[in-house]
């Protein structure tokens, strides 16, 4: 919802150039002037509120109240800025700004933010969620007790159950334990009316679920006894909590041992002796998930390694794929070859499919005993291009070459075009070769614009994660390693193996290494930015 | 941005409406919807995957129209059906209701997101294994609707009778008939435990411990002698090409549509395929490889309710009241065919591929659902794939494998 109320485009600017002399003078106020400009502005921008009041009643009645904080502040801003004779410019970079606070800070800051926690399998939600739960899975129902045909019975606001007990009605509420009733009737097991009380059926039930779910009668004055409870509003049994919360210390006590369960740093509620109750919930643990990948012994082994097949993949992946796409838009950019139009869309076509697809067709044809390039190109031979550590490596980087060499191409076309004919014309003249006026002018005049480009494709690189776990999966996995990761795995995938394959999901690792890859990736990117602009300086 | 005025305008309407209806408690308003009427309003939802979202529909169609509760399917993956269930589920956006194979219940548990039910005296309508499935630390969770385990099937057309004893036996008889395949077990790059299980039970390394009442523990079994016996079992079978890591799922289906192997390891989900495609088959037990009874996973599919079901008694209506009878598991045998759980609609039963699955299950072993079970499955797989591949040293791969797995899981 919160990006709706950015939909509308910048309305009409008013050009900051053009104050007419009546303007000065003050009659170009909007309550004398509608110009078509100003209604369309008017209707855009009241659709964008409705949006943003709908916005907010909706998170209103969920009680996201962050969400209504911010639709309330959004709509404020938007108003004023494409009301306000002042804010030109945020008539053009609002609708931006928001989507990029939205789309942009909002998931960092949330991905920063559970990198400091624990979410993940076992402590899922909040605390209250938690304590509710676990009151909820050890309220045990008391052994050999009966099944109770429930009725229930409603007196103004108070709700309670109707039960046949030795052939006469007993009713009870959640102070009263129950009693018998005079006057009642009784349809075979079931209370069919009450007098004093109005008998509510399935609709009247439907009405009120979580309140007749929630409600406990109590069977006896004697606690010990155990209280009825009815999860569908017909039958009901009796139950005795074997673990009971008290608000007031915030501790679960064990009914029959006595034993009491404290909450914990970690999220867990935990007894002395270390016996921990499922579910937990979410806390912060501070740089624990940072310094994890490098504290436990686990990970350490297979992360230098997976390190660094990681730079070696993305370095080749970047160079294999900028050389043959050079190549081929140098060789394409001669005039006197024929038909370059035909032969430059049919290169471009590798990079029209979408990547996750084509590593799925490669893996097929990489299959070892199906697979079209041994069964029909190599005439039945048995090279496990996927399985052996190797030849894995190599198909991962023959697959990017083939996925990435028309970017480069296109790319490279592009540059070529743009460096002036009358430069490259100057230096034959002057006497240089081919291979010169290559190295000499082409390649750096190209360099200025593809560098930063070749530096993007590395940032790229070092995250694809869709061709490796589409293609290997990480495969061939390390034998024997005490995380299952693989030869081809890099440090995303790993990341994906470790913190969601590996059984249990632990968000708050994910999060927190995909931060440390992002500042590896920053890093390296800034160093190669700032080698760039030398680069200019030809 | 035109079409959002109306939109607008009706969800504003609509919210105004909630608003003022959560507002009228005025009992005069209560008691003429209150009380005798027979029918309720009111919406569940309801998670489905594919395979199972067109035996539910005229099911639920039932019940909505006995009742008047409507239950909006939605179909979603079936592997991400468990995984959404624990994401959502905290943020009220969850289902009521799941559709489910049970070996997600350890996790679903463990993160509060399944709410206990009580079967009552209805739990005795059902198979002990169907229960066993629901169960968890003594509390039942869910309503099972159907069973399902793997068992060996025989393609009538090349052989017509099995009189192996053995694992190894059956492998000669199939070569015998001298087809590219013996023994079909679908494998892929990551192995499939799953399918291989039959074999390492016969050697006696079943994945986990049970305790007395059949419920599993945490405590690694698949270690010892008996499963570096298993391991040199999977390495030999490697060598053999009775595995190969190349046929994945969906090759080993149409090599044995194709007549390509006269047996083939598989589930009831594939059997269809094969009948339409005219083949004649039988459904046997899978035989011993190391001489002890070879037990496949039993897996039972159970509807769930979300610990946060806004509406638990129309749920508990649809789940404990309505799926668990034996007229609603008739009908929904009907439409996909599949063994009930329900035991008086299972007697019903009488095709007998089903029964062969049904009979090779009764020996089976249930899916462990413990959260620790889920840790294995990498592990597992990767290791076997290695063994079969000749990469590693059977012996010593699977021990390394068993320690590896017990610090993943001390670690949880």
């Amino acid at each position: 919802m919160t990006d709706q109320q950015t939909v509308a485009p910048p309305a009409p600017p008013e050009e900051p150039g053009t104050r007419s002399p009546r303007r000065s003078r003050g009659d170009g106020s909007h309550a004398r002037n509608f110009s078509a400009g100003f209604l369309a502005k008017l209707v855009l921008v009241a659709l964008v509120d409705a949006l943003g009041v709908y916005g907010i009643l909706t998170a209103l009645a969920v009680e996201s109240w962050g969400i209504v904080a911010f639709l309330a502040l959004a709509l404020v801003v938007v108003n004023w800025v494409y009301f306000s004779r002042r804010a030109v410019p945020g008539k053009y970079l609002v609708p931006g700004l928001l989507f990029l606070l939205v789309y942009q800070l909002f998931v960092m800051a949330y991905t920063g933010y559970v990198a400091f926690t624990n979410y993940g399998d076992g402590h899922n939600s909040t605390k209250s969620d938690a304590i509710e739960s676990i009151a909820i899975q050890t309220e045990t129902r008391v052994e050999g007790s009966p099944t109770l045909p429930v009725t229930v019975v409603r007196s103004g606001d108070e709700l309670g159950f109707a039960i046949v007990q030795d052939g006469e009605v007993e009713v009870g509420t959640a102070d009263e334990p129950f009693a018998p009733v005079d006057g009642a009737s009784v349809d075979g097991d079931r209370a069919t009316a009450v007098p004093g009380w109005e008998v509510l059926g399935f609709a009247g039930i439907a009405e009120d679920q979580e309140a007749i779910t929630a409600l406990r009668v109590p069977l006896s004055d004697d606690s010990a006894d155990g209280s009825v409870r009815t999860q569908d509003g017909s039958t009901g049994y009796v139950y005795q909590p074997t673990l009971v919360y008290d608000p007031e210390t915030d501790t679960f006590t064990d009914t029959a041992t006595g034993e009491t369960y404290t909450p914990s740093d970690s999220g867990n509620f935990v007894s002395e002796d270390g016996d921990r109750l499922t579910p937990g919930w979410r806390v912060g643990v501070g740089f624990d998930n940072f310094t994890r990948v490098f504290n436990d012994p686990r990970l350490t082994g297979p992360f230098l390694q997976i390190t660094a097949w990681t730079f070696v993949f993305a370095a080749l992946s970047v160079a294999t794929t900028f050389a043959l796409g050079l190549f081929l838009a140098i060789v394409f950019n001669d005039p006197r070859v024929r038909g370059r139009k035909v032969y430059r869309s049919l290169l471009i076509l590798p990079y029209a499919f979408p990547g996750f697809l084509s590593a799925l067709v490669w893996k097929g044809m990489l299959n070892p005993k199906f697979g079209y390039i041994n069964e029909v190109l190599l005439g039945g031979a048995d090279i496990p291009w996927l399985t052996d550590p190797w030849l894995a490596k190599v198909s991962i980087l023959m697959v990017n070459l083939w996925l990435g060499f028309p970017y480069m191409f296109l790319v490279c076309t592009g540059a070529l075009q743009s460096i002036p004919e009358d430069t490259i014309e100057a230096a034959r003249i002057d006497g240089a070769g081919r291979m010169r006026i290559l190295r000499s002018m082409t390649l750096p005049l190209l360099m200025i614009s593809v560098a930063p480009l070749l530096i993007s494709s590395f940032a790229f690189n070092f995250n694809n994660f869709t061709l490796i776990y589409m293609l290997t999966g990480g495969g061939p996995n390390f034998v024997g390693t005490p995380v299952v990761v693989g030869h081809t795995d890099i440090l995303i995938t790993m990341v994906y193996s470790v913190a969601f394959e590996s059984g249990t999901k632990q968000y708050g690792l994910a999060s927190a290494l995909s931060i440390l890859i992002f500042v590896v990736v920053g890093l390296i990117a800034w160093l190669g930015f700032r080698r760039t602009r030398t680069l200019e300086e030809i | 941005m035109r079409r959002s005025i109306p939109l607008t305008a009706a969800a504003l309407g609509i919210t105004l409406a909630l608003a003022a209806c959560s507002g009228s408690a005025d009992p005069a308003d209560t008691e003429t919807s209150a009380g005798t009427d027979a029918t309720a309003s009111g919406t569940l939802t309801m998670w489905v995957d594919d395979t199972r979202i067109n035996e539910m529909e005229p099911v639920v169609a039932a019940f909505t129209e006995e009742t008047g509760v409507e239950v909006e399917l939605v179909q979603k993956a079936s592997g991400d059906i468990g995984k959404d269930f624990v994401a959502q589920v905290p943020t009220g956006e969850g289902p009521d209701i799941i559709v489910s194979a049970h070996d997600g219940l350890g996790e679903w548990v463990n993160n509060g997101v399944v709410a206990p039910i009580e079967l009552g005296d209805k739990a005795a309508d059902f198979s002990d294994s169907a229960i066993a499935g629901v169960t968890y630390d003594g509390k039942i969770y869910g309503t099972p609707i159907s069973i399902e385990n793997i068992a060996l099937v025989r393609n009538n057309a090349l052989l017509t009778e099995t009189t192996a004893t053995t694992f190894d036996e059956l492998v000669a008889q199939a070569k015998g008939t001298g087809t590219p395949f013996s023994v079909l077990i679908q494998q892929g790059e990551a192995s499939d435990p799953y399918h291989l299980y039959p074999l390492q039970t016969s050697f006696g390394a079943p994945v986990f411990e049970q305790s007395a009442d059949g419920s599993y523990t945490d405590t690694l079994a698949l270690g010892g002698p008996a499963g570096e016996a298993f391991a040199a079992y999977l390495a030999k079978l490697g060598t053999d090409k009775v595995l190969d890591l190349a046929i994945d799922g969906d090759k080993a289906k149409q090599a044995f549509l194709d007549g390509q192997a006269p047996y083939m390891i598989t589930g009831p989900w594939n059997t269809s395929a094969f009948a339409e495609a005219g083949m004649d088959i039988s459904v046997l037990p899978v035989p011993s490889a190391g001489g002890q009874p070879a037990q496949p996973f039993v897996g039972v599919q159970g509807v769930f309710i979300s610990a946060k079901s806004e509406n638990p008694v129309l749920a508990n209506e649809l789940v404990v009241n309505y799926l668990s009878t034996e007229a609603a598991q008739d009908m929904l045998f009907e439409e996909g065919g599949r063994m009930p759980a329900n035991a008086a609609s299972a007697a019903k039963v009488e095709d007998p591929i089903l029964k062969g699955f049904n009979d090779a299950g009764s020996t089976g072993a249930p899916m462990p659902a413990i959260p620790a079970m889920s840790t294995v499955w990498a592990f597992w797989g990767a290791t076997e794939a290695q063994i079969i591949s000749g990469q590693a040293e059977p012996a010593g791969a699977w021990n390394t494998m068993v320690t590896n797995i017990q610090d993943a899981v001390d670690k949880v």
